[in-house]
Formats: C-alpha cells, sequence, structure tokens
C-alpha cells in the first residue's frame, strides 16, 4: 500500500473525495482539508468514529452526510472506545463467517479537546489494548466549536476566550499538551505528526498507520483562521510557518524510533508564524523571545532523539 | 478456581441442561450470555457486577465461546465499546452497577436513539454518597429516561430466562432498542438459586443469529450519529418514544414465545393473591418474594392482603398494572429508591400517575425501604401493611415515608 508518492506527487492522489464538498466547515478550515486527505489517503474500505466537535457538526446535520464511508458518532470523550468496538465487531464478525474477510480500517477522529483533555483516558485505554485502528487528532488548538475555549493543546501565550490576554494575564499560561509523546509512551507501534500544508507527507504517514498492524496515532496540526484570527487565505502559509518555525515539528516514532520528516538547520524567526494571527498579536518582545527559546530547546531535544534513533 | 465454581459443580460446557442445578445468579447470567452467542464483550470491574465479567472470563479464556473479550479503562467505555461493535453488526454485551452506570449514563441515552440493541445486566447498587456497595435501586432509577425497555428481575430464574428474551426482543427489526436487565446487587448477584438451564439447541432456535438492519461497512455505507439543528430534533425524539411504546406487544410476544418454549410465562405485573386482595404490596425487583411470604403470613391472620409485582418498568405498563390494582382499597407501594425534593419514590410516582384519570381508585401509601442493603423481611412488609392502613383509615391519601428509619 505505501509507495513513495514524492516521485508521483499529487497526481497520485485519487481524485474521489470520500469527504464530500458541501459541508459546513469555515473559510480557510485547515481542519476539513486535512481530513479529506486522510480518506483520500485511506480509500473507501474504512469505518470513521467521530468524537463531537467541528467535523461532526458540519458535517452531519440530519438528514445530510458529507460522508461516502461509514461514519459514525457517539459523544465526545469516547471516540477511541468506539473505534475499539467497531475494530473488534468487524474482527469478530470476520473471524465467525458473518461478513466477508477483508481489510478494514478502522479511523477514530477527534479534535485536540477529544484528544487531549476529555478524551485521554479512552483513548489511553484503546492504545494499550492495542487495537488496529488508526487515531486520528486534528489540532487547531483550542475548543473552537464552542467558541474558542483554552484546551491543553493551546500554545503558550495563545488569547482564547477563556485565556484571554488581559490587563496581568497575559493569554494561556500552560506549555502545549505533548500528545504524540504520551501516544509514543504507550509502546504503539507507529506515531506521526502531520500538517494539512504538506499534503503528500501527510498522505504517506496516514497509509503507513493504515499498514501498521496495531494501534497507529497520527497528530495533524489544522490551522484554524476563526479561531486564531487568521486570514482564512493565509491556513497552507500558516500551517508551513508553524513547520519551518519549529513549533510544530513533522517527525514520526516508528517502534519507538524517532525519525524528523524535515529537518530544518536554522529555524524561521518564530515572530514570522505569531504576526500573521491575531490570538499572539498582544504578546510582548520580551515573551515571544522567552516562547522562541522553549522551542528551539524542544526542537532540539527532538533532533537528539532523531540522531540516536530512540 | 473461585469457589463459585464449586458451588455449582461443573464448568459452564457440563452443565446439566433442561435440570434445575444449584447455582450462583452471576454464573447463571454469564451462561446466558455464553448460550446467546454474544460476539463482543465488554466490561470494567464493579462490585457486585463482577462475578458475570470474571466468569465470562474464563469461558472465553477456555474456549468455550468464540467472543471478543476484554476489559476496558472505565464503564463509560464499555458501553461505548458496546455501541461500536453493535453499529457493525455484532451482538454485544456489557454490565455494571451502580458508580459505573452513572458514569456510563452519558452513553445509554445515545444507545437507545440510535437504535443499537445492546444488552446491559445491572447488578443494582446505592449510589454513592456515603459509597455503599449494596443494593437498592438508586443507580437505575438515575437513568430512569434513557429510553432502553427495562425489566426488574425477581429471581435467578428471571435473569436467566432474561437474557435469552432481551436478545431476542432487542433484535426485532420492529423494536431495535436496548434492554436492561436488572438484578438486585447482593440479594441476587451473589446467592445460589436452582436455575433451570435450557437446552442450547432449543435457544438457538429461540435466538437466531442478529440480522442488523444498518450497519457500519464500506459496502454499504452510512453515516450514523448525526447533528439534529431544532426542525428535526423533535421528530427524532417523538420517533424513540414511538418506538418503545411500539415494544409493548413485542415483549408480551416475545415472553409468549419463551413461554411456549419453557413453560414459563411472563407478564408485566405479576400478582400473588390479588384477586380480591383489598390492601395489596406494590413491589420491584427481589423483594417481590419476600413480600409474598409475609402476603402469606398476613393471610393466615384472616387479613385481605395481595401483591402486585411490576417486572416490566419501561416501557411501563399501564394498562396491565391498572388491571391488576384497581379493584384494591389501598396499595402499599415499597420503593428502593428516593427522588430527592420530588414525590417519594419513583414507583409510587409512576403509580399514581397510572391511577390519576381513572374516576376511582385505590389509594396509595409509599414506603421507601430497604436503601443501601437494608434487609427488608416478611415482618416489616407486615409492619408497613399495619402502618399504612392506620394512616390511610385516619384519612391520609398522600402517604409517603422512609421505613425503618433508626432514630
Amino acid at each position: 500500500m505505501t509507495e513513495n508518492l514524492n516521485v508521483y506527487a499529487v497526481r497520485m492522489l485519487t481524485q474521489k473525495e470520500y469527504f464530500a464538498p458541501g459541508h459546513r466547515a469555515c473559510q480557510g478550515c485547515a481542519e476539513a482539508l486535512a481530513i479529506r486527505l486522510v480518506c483520500k489517503a485511506l480509500g473507501r474500505n474504512i469505518v470513521i468514529a467521530s468524537a463531537t466537535g467541528c467535523m461532526e457538526v458540519v458535517s452531519s446535520p440530519i438528514p445530510f452526510t458529507s460522508w461516502r464511508v461509514p461514519w459514525f458518532h457517539v459523544a465526545f470523550e469516547n471516540a477511541a472506545a468506539v473505534a475499539s468496538g467497531i475494530e473488534s465487531g468487524l474482527k469478530v464478525l470476520m473471524r465467525k463467517g458473518r461478513i466477508p474477510n477483508k481489510k478494514i480500517v478502522t479511523i477514530a477522529m477527534a479534535g485536540d479537546g477529544g484528544t487531549a483533555d476529555i478524551g485521554l483516558q479512552a483513548l489511553s485505554g484503546a492504545l494499550e489494548r492495542d487495537h488496529d485502528f488508526i487515531y486520528i487528532c486534528t489540532d487547531n488548538e483550542a475548543y473552537m466549536n464552542t467558541g474558542i475555549q483554552r484546551s491543553s493543546s493551546t500554545p503558550f501565550g495563545a488569547s482564547t476566550t477563556t485565556s484571554p490576554a488581559g490587563k496581568v494575564k497575559m493569554g494561556q499560561i500552560t506549555w502545549k499538551k505533548n500528545m504524540p509523546a504520551i501516544a509514543a509512551a504507550h509502546n504503539i507501534p507507529y506515531v506521526a505528526t502531520a500538517c494539512p500544508s504538506y499534503p503528500i507527507d501527510l498522505v504517506q504517514k496516514v497509509m503507513k498507520a493504515a499498514d501498521t498492524k496495531g494501534a497507529a496515532y497520527v497528530h495533524i496540526l489544522s490551522v484554524c483562521p476563526t479561531g486564531w484570527r487568521s486570514a482564512p487565505e493565509l491556513s497552507i502559509k500558516l500551517g508551513r510557518l508553524a513547520v519551518e518555525t519549529g513549533v510544530f515539528p513533522l517527525y514520526e516514532v516508528e517502534k519507538g524510533r524517532y525519525h524528523l520528516s524535515m529537518d530544518f538547520p536554522t529555524l524561521r524567526p518564530i515572530r514570522e508564524y505569531f504576526k500573521l494571527q491575531g490570538r499572539f498579536r498582544h504578546l510582548t518582545d520580551d515573551m515571544i523571545q522567552e516562547i522562541e527559546k522553549r522551542i528551539h530547546q524542544e526542537y532540539e531535544e527532538l533532533r537528539e532523539k532523531a540522531k540516536k534513533g530512540v | 478456581m473461585s469457589y463459585r465454581s464449586d458451588h455449582h459443580g461443573k464448568r459452564g460446557g457440563d452443565l446439566i441442561m433442561g435440570k434445575r442445578v444449584g447455582m450462583e445468579v452471576s454464573i447463571a447470567a454469564a451462561e446466558a450470555v455464553k448460550q446467546c452467542n454474544v460476539d463482543v464483550i465488554s466490561a470494567y470491574p464493579i462490585t457486585p457486577q463482577t462475578h458475570i465479567v470474571e466468569h465470562l472470563s474464563e469461558i472465553v479464556a477456555n474456549g468455550e465461546m468464540d467472543a471478543e473479550f476484554f476489559c476496558v479503562e472505565s464503564e463509560h467505555s464499555a458501553l461505548s465499546v458496546c455501541l461500536g461493535s453493535e453499529a457493525t453488526g455484532a451482538r454485544s454485551f456489557t454490565c455494571t452497577s451502580s458508580q459505573g452506570l452513572a458514569l456510563m449514563s452519558e452513553i445509554t441515552y445515545i444507545a437507545s436513539a440510535l437504535r443499537l440493541p445492546i444488552v446491559m445486566i445491572i447488578a443494582n447498587r446505592a449510589l454513592s454518597a456515603p459509597i455503599s456497595i449494596w443494593n437498592d435501586h438508586s443507580d437505575v432509577m438515575s437513568i430512569r429516561d434513557c429510553g432502553w425497555i427495562q425489566f426488574f428481575a425477581e429471581n435467578g430464574q428471571d435473569v436467566y430466562d432474561h437474557v435469552f428474551i432481551a436478545y431476542r426482543l432487542a433484535e426485532k427489526r420492529d423494536v431495535l432498542l436496548p434492554v436492561i436487565i436488572n438484578m438486585d446487587g447482593f440479594t441476587l448477584s451473589h446467592v445460589i438459586e436452582p436455575i433451570e438451564l435450557i437446552e442450547q439447541e432449543k435457544i438457538d432456535q429461540f435466538l437466531p443469529p442478529y440480522q442488523p438492519l444498518h450497519c457500519l461497512h464500506p459496502d454499504r455505507p452510512v453515516s450514523m450519529g448525526g447533528i439534529a439543528l431544532p426542525p428535526i430534533f423533535t421528530e427524532t425524539k417523538k420517533a424513540h418514544e414511538v418506538a418503545i411504546w411500539s415494544s409493548m406487544p413485542k415483549i408480551l410476544e416475545t415472553w409468549k414465545a419463551f413461554g411456549d418454549m419453557t413453560g414459563r410465562y411472563y407478564n408485566p405485573v405479576e400478582t400473588y393473591k390479588a384477586e380480591d386482595a383489598e390492601t395489596l404490596l406494590v413491589t420491584m425487583g427481589s423483594c417481590g418474594e419476600t413480600a409474598s411470604v409475609a402476603v402469606d403470613m398476613m393471610r393466615e391472620e384472616g387479613r385481605s392482603v395481595g401483591l402486585a409485582k411490576i417486572r416490566l418498568w419501561r416501557p411501563f405498563p399501564f394498562e396491565a398494572f391498572k388491571q391488576a390494582t384497581l379493584k384494591a382499597k389501598q396499595l402499599v407501594v415499597i420503593d428502593r429508591a428516593i427522588s430527592m425534593g420530588g414525590p417519594g419514590g419513583p414507583v409510587a410516582s409512576e403509580v399514581r400517575s397510572a391511577l390519576y384519570g381513572e374516576p376511582t381508585h385505590p389509594v396509595v401509601y409509599n414506603f421507601v425501604a430497604g436503601l443501601g442493603g437494608r434487609d427488608v423481611s416478611p415482618e416489616d412488609f407486615i409492619k408497613m401493611v399495619d402502618k399504612a392502613e392506620i394512616e390511610i383509615e385516619e384519612g391520609n391519601r398522600e402517604g409517603y415515608e422512609i421505613y425503618g428509619v433508626r432514630e
């Protein structure tokens, strides 16, 4: 299944749309783009368990649906548990000969709130049990669906409706939770980060996750113009800047071994990324410097891991 | 090997079918799940539900049953797993108690609204605080309106039988609703009772493999669990309500078919010496058996007392209940839970609603008894009847009290 798509590039992707147009996502929503690419990567033989969130709301107003693949939404915090049930159900029905034997990939999908906060327990349980499924976290760094409230995945300094920049507090005062590291700590065979600004990289990683026997976790940074207070036409650029500034490095953890998908000997100044987003507008030069220091330190740590191959 | 297996003597595979054997009720329940050829079992341990899951895990570990069995990290996930597996068309089972049910309560509402025919046994136990592992009905009353069909078992045979009844009923195309079987924690779950087991061939005839109407499969993609905007939300709720009321005749049909197979016929409301009784005790769950002993004792003294036992809690059998009780002068309704700051106990509340529209009806006196494992003996039932008869005689037509409070 996995081919080196870099050779063929975008034309290798199927023209078929499994996440149909006409959904109600905002202009410039990179999460919708990410989901569209995930579906293209996997084709039609999948079943999706979706958490409550933007992608659920925009795609499924009864009696309409944007899903051309089987799709199931139960609640906010349990996408991983529901996917566990789907995977087990399909497995046992095939084993008992009640449905034909063929490869069907089970996907759980959730945002950063549904993954790093309320869904973390169910996710940890499903990873520990090593169900054969892919967990896709589309991370737009806050509870965008309910109106841009902070999550544990909101970056330091970002202003949200519940971590506002005020006279004495400067937005989010905690550092972004490292979800890929938490997933990797479960010793699952495959963990990756991706961003739809790098579509081929994203598609390859999702295909690799599908080929992995056991649980796979793919964490996708998804630019949200509404929540980030950025121009919709800049979503792709912002995704690239997140990667090039070291804010969101692209890497894989295969059987515990780290591998950087793209390495930048010199990172772009973080200011270039921040200045395009209203959520960082209030930050002072000192604060930006402090954040940049920490981002660079984390990037170096990641590089070290990749160098050592651990 | 635990002592429980020693009591019923033989392991699951060798059990003598068609004969009455002494068996712990939880083990009988697990055996029934095995006989239903359930595909996916997912659970999280909580007292007093544990013996069911322990026995099921043994059955699967010994290869006596081909199922995906796994222990999840919470009850919320236990039921969520069942929603996922049931939606693929796999027959699914879970069981819980008390806090576990409270934790999964969010998902109970979703399971029924998505019309997924899951079967769950609740080993009823008090809700915290203070924490109590013992029996009452406050756990299931917290999800009274979750839209599942809900049975209350009176004894071990009821529990065993209703596992088959529940799956056959739930999976009917014109029902497609999940089913809860309530069995009192410890007083049923942990006692050894004589259980008449049913031959597997009979079960296979009674309960054919599940044929889902819609399921999650790429060959026929469906979307399940979409968002309803105000113009359609009410209609979805109405459809659900119609579905649960429409299940009433199917429940009766299923009981009839089960009775024809086993000779054990069940009814929404069971009566005992009720025909001519002036006073009727009304119970739900295992205390019905104790109450029947109390009825015998009072009958010996020449008192006109009988018993009505509610077996079907949702949909509530209003007609059957009225038929069973309208001729009585007074009803002494025993509740095992409190509706705090409300009309007393939830059963009495339902009973009063059932009778309110009738031109003449019995006076209802409501006792809450047996909370958090407090024993309710035949003598206690007699005392409650004594008290109610005096109070009603004195003109108290809305009696409600918590029985046996130590002051």
